[in-house]
């Protein structure tokens, strides 16, 4: 065995009373393609940040080919030889690629114009230097930012989730990159919680869980459920898609709604068309940046169409055009917004309270008084109901964690008995218990004849939840797909445009 | 046709103090820290710039003592926003005061002093020029304020610094992640902007009416602030506005030259309604705004 490039030993990192990471070791060598695996919150992100520099652990050694080393800041970690790419990317918006690239490599504009081209085509990373990141697909700005670190010539390349913003199509090619990149000597440290691809790509391993580490493998020598019970410490829970159901009315239509944007940072909706009926699941996927928030705008009533809109759009039979969002709620719509903090919920504010935001017209207010009796019981019945664990119903919204908060938020909206309900990205950075406890709800719901919609950029969780699905890409909106007649790497081609490219 | 003349050869020096501060505050706001302060900071340049000359002081250290005294107000506005993470706006406004209150208290010996300005430099060949003539027989910090714009708008779009600040006012997490020291670079922009306001309250003290009375600033130092946005945080575009603002505070003076019965309030509050028509016109260009504007601008910098 070659010298280890980085070696962890005994790291650890406690915010307050959590160990986000305790006693973690880690060996990455040279030209090895290394896994982190866990789930959300098993104390990945805190770890890679600990090898960035971004913190500083509390106890515990980092070695650089051998030798110790105190990584203080991310300008000494680059200084090693360490690269980043951000889950959230690191890119300017309002600047051009080769900009972005000449804030963290020297050189005059025209060598790195020249540079960014000659990497492009080594390793499949095409991207046209001039352009503005703000006009750049989520694909490409990926490129940009590999290519940031490219050029900086790392010996260590740490991607943050690459693969959760890129159809199928383009984690074939980013997989490709990455071995090219791994066959010159440079060490990949690949975090992911997605098994299969760390099974295809991955030379090695360690799965962490709750901050300890519970393995270090090959990944090839096992199969997707063995590391699933190594990474969430039980065996996979069984996520078959659920029987169809009998369907109902028509509850939400919408018909060739187009809704241009002034935003140069914006998408313009063309021509949009979609149905729910009672006891269907519809799921809309798509990479994110193509129109899912001006969508969700739509549907929610934040963004009004004026009454004389061209299309159609209307809930329980009745024409929602210039109808705000407190109106449609009326008629038994109810909303799960992408933003759980701030939108979905006031981080600041009680659970209790964040009950009365929605919930105000379970008998919680009457002539403008609050019954904070009321209120309470509410809160508590959906801490309950759901299982969010928490210390009680006065609770901070902001102090859940992650997956509790969304379990929280879609409880409370399922017990407005909506007919109704749109979910944007309802499983986000939530962990995986949380999540299929929320995905069993929702098919519950389904079942009981509520019309559901869902935007997701997690493909897994369409076919597992929806019915039919439907694609948006740059603002337009693929034909239905019959989940149980698709398959994923025909959602993928609508998610570049591939079918609009054939046609 | 007299009136235009007066306007014309006016112009560029009343517009410099507006000018220098609005230059000075665009760089801060590039950062991502809005200033609030450079009406105060405008007001304590121009107190000891004056007391500096009255004293016999000159005019260079004049404008030096004025720069740095302003700056280090505004380094206690940057402790606090910066260091602290306290609001921009709330500090912004009593550092404001503070400055203010500086002036006054300094200038109080002085009031109503007068001092001599500085000469006039023509442009030879130009400046006999009939009508527009007066426009090219300017004071060397006009001259000067001219090459400094053309200057830092250079800074600003063709040098790693100028694309280093607007980095930092975009998206100071991303700059930091990539190693950029995000605190000291908005200290430093903050400051330059404190200097600058300092130096335009020095030319408006010792040159452009050499004289010393409390409250002289006047309001400059917010039509400064507004300048910024006005100018959608592009050089040449605050130069514009800073011109439109010199060009129409003389116009309230030139119209009762004329002798036109409006009453003078209404024209010295000319540049003020100006400022809010013109800030309305250019809100409603949503686009202009997404493009140029400062995606972090007010908002403290926490890790």
């Amino acid at each position: 065995m070659s010298e280890p490039l980085l070696s962890l030993r005994g790291v650890t990192k406690i915010y307050g009373q959590v160990h986000a990471n305790s006693g973690v070791d880690l060996d990455v060598e040279p030209g090895a393609i290394h896994a982190i695996l866990g789930e959300n919150g098993a104390g990945k992100s805190t770890l890679m940040k600990l090898i960035y520099g971004v913190e500083t652990p509390d106890e515990g050694d980092i070695y650089w080919r051998g030798e110790r080393f105190e990584v203080t800041s991310p300008a000494a970690a680059r200084k090693l030889g360490v690269g980043m790419v951000f889950q959230h990317f690191s890119l300017f918006e309002t600047l051009t690629v080769v900009e972005n690239v000449s804030l963290l490599v020297p050189g005059s504009k025209r060598e790195l114009i020249s540079r960014i081209k000659q990497l492009g085509t080594k390793f499949g990373l095409e991207v046209d230097p001039l352009a503005h990141v703000h006009a750049l697909s989520v694909g490409e700005r990926q490129r940009v930012e590999i290519i940031r670190c490219l050029l900086a010539d790392p010996k260590l390349l740490i991607l943050d989730e690459p693969t959760s913003v890129l159809p199928p199509q383009s984690v074939e090619l980013l997989f490709d990159t990455l071995r090219r990149l791994a066959a010159t000597g440079v060490s990949i440290l690949f975090i992911s919680h997605k098994l299969e691809e760390i099974r295809s790509i991955c030379t090695h391993a360690t799965i962490l869980r709750c901050g300890k580490v519970t393995g270090n493998v090959t990944p090839k020598d096992f199969d997707a459920n063995q590391l699933a019970t190594m990474m969430i410490g039980r065996d996979m829970p069984d996520l078959a898609p659920a029987k169809e159901v009998e369907k109902g009315p028509l509850l939400l239509d919408v018909a060739h709604v187009s809704l241009p944007t002034d935003d140069p940072f914006g998408v313009s909706l063309e021509d949009v068309s979609l149905e729910v009926r009672g006891g269907e699941i519809l799921g809309i996927a798509g990479v994110s940046g193509n129109g899912q928030s001006e969508l969700a705008a739509v549907i929610s009533g934040e963004t009004m169409l004026p009454r004389a809109a061209d299309g159609r759009l209307s809930m329980m039979g009745s024409d929602v055009r210039g109808i705000g969002p407190a109106a449609r709620r009326k008629l038994g719509f109810a909303f799960v917004p992408e933003d759980r903090l701030g939108q979905g919920a006031v981080p600041q504010l009680s659970l209790t309270k964040n009950s009365i935001l929605t919930a105000h017209s379970k008998g919680m207010v009457t002539r403008g008084m609050i019954h904070g009796s009321r209120a309470t019981e509410f809160t508590r019945t959906c801490i309950a109901n759901n299982d969010v664990r928490t210390s009680g119903a006065s609770a901070e919204a902001g102090s859940l964690s992650g997956g509790n908060l969304q379990k929280f938020i879609i409880g409370r909206e399922l017990m407005l008995e909506p007919k109704l309900l749109f979910l944007n990205q309802p499983t986000w950075g939530v962990d995986i218990g949380a999540a299929i406890a929320i995905r069993k709800r929702l098919i519950e719901l389904r079942n009981a004849g509520c019309a559901i919609l869902v935007i997701s950029e997690e493909l897994e969780e369409l076919f597992e939840l929806s019915d039919h699905m439907q694609v948006l890409h740059d603002g337009r909106l693929s034909g239905r797909f019959k989940t149980s007649e698709t398959e994923p790497k025909d959602i993928g081609r609508a998610m570049i445009g591939a079918e609009e490219a054939a046609q | 046709m007299i009136a235009i003349e007066f306007i014309l050869a006016g112009m560029l020096a009343a517009a410099t103090p507006f000018l220098l501060a609005a230059l000075g505050e665009l760089v801060a706001e590039r950062s991502g820290v809005l200033n609030l302060g450079v009406e105060g900071m405008m007001a304590l340049g121009a107190a000891i710039a004056f007391i500096t000359v009255y004293t016999g002081g000159g005019h260079v250290p004049a404008f030096i003592a004025g720069g740095i005294c302003a700056m280090i107000l505004s380094l206690f506005f940057a402790f606090a926003t910066i260091g602290l993470h306290a609001n921009q706006v709330a500090t912004g406004l009593a550092v404001g005061i503070l400055g203010l209150g500086l002036s006054a208290y300094f200038g109080k010996p002085f009031e109503s002093f007068t001092v001599t300005g500085i000469d006039k430099i023509a442009i030879l060949g130009l400046a006999e020029l009939p009508l527009v003539g007066g426009l090219f027989n300017q004071d060397i910090v006009v001259w000067l304020s001219l090459l400094f714009t053309v200057a830092l708008w250079y800074v600003l779009t063709r040098t790693k610094l100028g694309l280093l600040l607007k980095a930092v006012g975009e998206n100071p997490h991303a700059a930091e992640s990539i190693g950029y020291p995000v605190r000291l670079i908005r200290v430093g922009a903050v400051a330059f902007g404190g200097f600058m306001a300092g130096v335009a309250g020095a030319y408006a003290s010792t040159v452009y009416t050499p004289l010393w009375a409390d409250g002289m600033i006047a309001g400059r130092g917010w039509i400064a602030v507004a300048l910024v946005v006005f100018g959608t945080w592009m050089v040449g575009r605050v130069f514009l506005g800073a011109l439109l603002f010199g060009a129409v505070s003389l116009g309230g003076i030139a119209v009762q030259t004329v002798g036109l019965a409006i009453p003078s309030q209404l024209l010295t509050s000319l540049p003020y309604i100006v400022t809010i028509v013109v800030l309305g016109i250019i809100s409603s260009n949503k686009r202009l705004l997404r493009l140029n504007g400062i995606a972090s601008l007010g908002e403290p910098f926490e890790k």
